[in-house]
């Protein structure tokens, strides 16, 4: 690796032009999936118009409200109607709340990135520690109790965990609120009373897996020829790992969590349901069952675009953690 | 007008003209007590949370649009109708003062003076026209547009009279008019953002598929009336949630409760079980139009393999009322109690099936999720069926698309039917020879005459032998078996009182909001 002068702004450049790739590939992928999440939601039986008006509905009035809501025109005028919306940042009406889809979006998605950024300010530190000390304890005593307790996080359903601290910390011990709609007036103290059972719940989850590639991901360095270099040269192990393997395992490790966080949104359906908090997730299933094609296109991108966009992150901080991967 | 006429209308009158001489002397005795009853400083904490069962983005603040109990409950918080029921399901005058009628025909209504809807406006006879003639407008996309076919005309005659014509008489307007479709909204309202209506409480704020908050209307027409400070309502999806919430203490009424998790609601000091008797039936639907339905015996062999006490016990835990296969419950005021009871009987059942010739050929029966109960019931089918020489297949298919891909499509499948506020809809909706929902295809010119003839008569007597005879028609001919009546149960924070049970549905059918207080 004979260094030219150039190397670091070339491999800037670089960076900076695959980022750029990137985002245009986003923007394909997010109207592949736009296309595909159309198409199938189309299949489904019956239209926003009968699923509103339900079974007693006369023929007139289906008609009526299917002109009203644009139904009657052909599919492919539809999608490209939205979809030139959408270019211009209109996400259009709802069908079936009679608001526009932004204004239902900006209510929910606050909640939702809420729960997913406190979820993810206790789920990644603690799951970071796990690796590391599991790793670092290799087949030690340490390393198989806290292996027995990641694998059965992750064998534990969400709705198990939720639904028993539910039981012991609402109904039995009433510390917790157990459902967490929180009053917009609420301070902090309240809103965090309220969220801890729905975080930890989600936490459970989502941290298992980040644990077990870190410790995966660090365990695959420790074998590697130049941890051994550095225990002869007498490095403390906490050097070693911090200094050395870190940085070297960075790259799997932020794409365990890149992925454990992309559920957060979407995923997080389940915890949703049982404290009944008001995010992205349940108002997508809403939007499946009413057939209100704009607002679930809308959900559709955002979880896609949150998805892409976390990935994006991953692969940039690990070519910035790691500067070997930027010539590949 | 106060001579001569059906004593239906006679009792309105009585009660409108507020002599409090007869049955509707109870309501009236009940508005009075209602503010003596909380005086023990209840409006301290008279703050409460609901829990329906799901709230959607669908939810709704247009009366005509509802379709789940949320928005019932949410309606009738917000509007007020023309009719109420008692708590024996007879009409009361409401926002009407009276409502009369000499041929059950052409209805002359006469409002309350001194009305206001919640932004200060009076009410008046062009609001009750347009609320109830907006409901035939094909885009109004209301829920009742069938029921509100029959009103030709609503004309206002001055400022607080209007006339109702109908199509054909129909004894039963002051009931339908109770519900809360046909709520009453003020003159020319369309968009439906503010929940501007005559009821008992005001809309503070309203998210669909959140939350409605609704506070006391202190201008509301009854004296002494609403109880309550605040109405918070939310939905829990989740049945074990939704105990749980209430358990909690994070929400103080909780509806629909699933009998296994009654248990657990007695046992807590601070709350209670609530049940409801209600219209509300699971039933076997076997096809008259084709094999093995087609054949008399058969049908009548199914009745008699109905172990309907077992139903009762083991798949409700006794929260249900035993049916006699047709749909008119034991505590319904056109019940007819001389009609046999019809009891699990093997050997009539054998008898029946000896004059069939169906053997051992494989008879599949559709169950699904969809209609409460309806798998277990199969089962119980087979079990019996197998004992008398049947061969049952159960088919389980999914509840979703269940009511458009099965539901009257096999020979034997089953239904499912909420309770209604009138004898005449249910027999109309599902047993009338032409009516679209007629579910086992059961043709009977003799239903039909008796049908129309019951619901244009205004004679309360006369009317009640009309449906009982017609409940004898459908148990011994129609091909529809009503094991039980499911009971609606809910779970309550002990300190709210005041409660009835309305058959009509949860919550008091849905109304509790006017009814209940606070005591601690």
């Amino acid at each position: 690796m004979a260094a030219s002068p150039d190397a670091p702004n070339n491999g800037g450049r670089r960076l900076a032009l695959m980022i750029l790739g990137r985002i245009g590939a986003s923007f394909v992928t997010l109207i592949l999936v736009a296309l595909v999440v159309f198409v199938i939601s189309s299949l489904l039986p019956g239209d926003a118009a009968q699923e509103a008006l339900g079974q007693s509905a006369t023929a007139e009035q289906i008609a009526a409200l299917r002109q009203e809501m644009g139904l009657d025109r052909p599919a492919y005028e539809r999608f490209a109607t939205w979809a030139w919306g959408m270019v211009g940042g209109d996400a259009g009406q709802s069908l079936v709340a009679n608001m526009p889809v932004g204004d239902i979006i900006s209510e929910r998605l606050p909640n939702s990135l809420l729960l997913a950024a406190l979820t993810t300010l206790v789920a990644v530190p603690l799951a970071l520690g796990i690796g590391i000390a599991s790793a670092m304890n290799r087949d030690g005593r340490l390393d198989r109790a806290l292996n027995i307790v990641t694998l059965s996080m992750v064998a534990l359903p969400e709705f198990l965990v939720a639904t028993l601290a539910v039981l012991v910390f609402s109904v039995q011990l009433q510390w917790l609120p157990s459902i967490a709609l929180v009053p917009e007036e609420a301070g902090v103290a309240e809103l965090l009373k309220a969220l801890a059972m729905p975080v930890a719940a989600l936490a459970v989850v989502v941290m298992a897996q980040m644990a077990r590639m870190t410790r995966a991901a660090i365990i695959d360095q420790l074998d590697r020829p130049y941890v051994e270099m550095a225990v002869l040269k007498g490095f403390s192990a906490r050097r070693i790992i911090i200094t050395h393997v870190l940085p070297n395992s960075v790259g799997p490790i932020f794409n365990a969590i890149a992925l454990s966080l992309s559920y957060l949104l979407g995923g997080a359906i389940i915890v949703e349901t049982i404290f009944n908090y008001p995010g992205l997730a349940s108002l997508m299933v809403n939007a499946v069952t009413s057939r209100d094609m704009p607002l679930l296109q809308a959900c559709a991108m955002i979880f896609c675009a949150v998805y892409l966009a976390l990935m994006l992150i991953a692969d940039v901080a690990a070519i910035l953690a790691n500067p070997r991967l930027r010539n590949q | 007008m106060s001579d001569a006429g059906s004593i239906s209308r006679r009792r309105l009158l009585e009660t409108a003209l507020g002599g409090g001489v007869a049955a509707g002397a109870g309501s009236l005795l009940l508005a009075g007590c209602g503010p003596a009853a909380r005086s023990g400083g209840a409006n301290s904490s008279g703050r409460v949370r609901a829990a329906c069962m799901s709230l959607s983005t669908a939810d709704t603040l247009d009366p005509a649009k509802a379709a789940l109990s949320s928005d019932y409950v949410r309606h009738y918080m917000l509007y007020s109708c023309l009719t109420e029921l008692d708590r024996n399901q007879r009409p009361l005058p409401n926002l009407a003062e009276s409502i009369v009628s000499e041929d059950q025909r052409v209805w002359h209504v006469r409002l309350r003076s001194g009305v206001t809807f919640h932004d200060g406006k009076s009410l008046t006879a062009a609001d009750v026209a347009y609320s109830l003639l907006r409901h035939k407008q094909p885009l109004t996309g209301s829920k009742v547009a069938g029921i509100a076919e029959q009103f030709v005309a609503v004309r206002a005659d001055g400022p607080l009279n209007l006339v109702i014509e109908l199509a054909g008489a129909n004894a039963d307007l002051p009931i339908i008019l109770s519900q809360s479709h046909f709520g009453i909204v003020p003159d020319g309202e369309t968009r439906f953002a503010s929940g501007n209506g005559t009821g008992p409480y005001r809309l503070v704020s309203f998210t669909p598929g959140v939350r409605t908050l609704a506070r006391k209307n202190t201008a509301y027409f009854k004296p002494g009336k609403p109880h309550l400070e605040e109405i918070e309502l939310i939905g829990i999806a989740d049945e074990v949630s939704r105990v749980n919430a209430l358990l909690a203490g994070d929400v103080h009424m909780a509806l629909s409760v699933n009998p296994r998790s009654t248990g657990r609601i007695a046992a807590s000091p601070g709350h209670v079980v609530r049940e409801t008797p209600s219209g509300l039936y699971t039933d076997l639907v076997m096809r008259v139009d084709r094999f093995p339905g087609s054949n008399p015996d058969f049908v009548a062999a199914m009745k008699y393999l109905t172990d309907r006490e077992l139903i009762k016990r083991a798949l409700f835990r006794d929260f249900a009322t035993v049916g006699n296969d047709h749909p008119i419950p034991p505590f319904h005021p056109y019940y007819r109690a001389d009609l046999p009871q019809t009891t699990l009987d093997l050997d009539r059942a054998r008898w029946h099936l000896r004059r069939t010739d169906i053997g051992r050929t494989p008879l599949p029966i559709y169950a699904t999720p969809a209609a409460e109960g309806s798998v277990d019931m199969a089962s119980v089918f087979q079990e019996y069926g197998a004992r008398v020489g049947l061969n049952f297949a159960v088919n389980r298919v999914p509840a979703d698309g269940y009511w458009s891909t099965h539901w009257m499509k096999h020979p034997i499948g089953f239904g499912s039917v909420n309770p209604r506020p009138t004898a005449d809809l249910v027999f109309s909706l599902f047993f009338e020879s032409g009516a679209a929902w007629n579910e086992s295809g059961w043709r009977n010119p003799a239903f039909d005459r008796l049908l129309v003839e019951a619901r244009g008569e205004g004679d309360e007597a006369r009317r009640k032998q009309l449906y009982g005879e017609m409940q004898g028609l459908v148990r011994d001919h129609s091909g529809i078996g009503i094991p039980v009546f499911i009971s609606l149960i809910d779970g309550y924070d002990r300190r709210l009182k005041g409660w009835y049970p309305v058959p009509l549905g949860g919550f008091m059918g849905y109304a509790f909001a006017e009814h209940l207080w606070w005591e601690d």
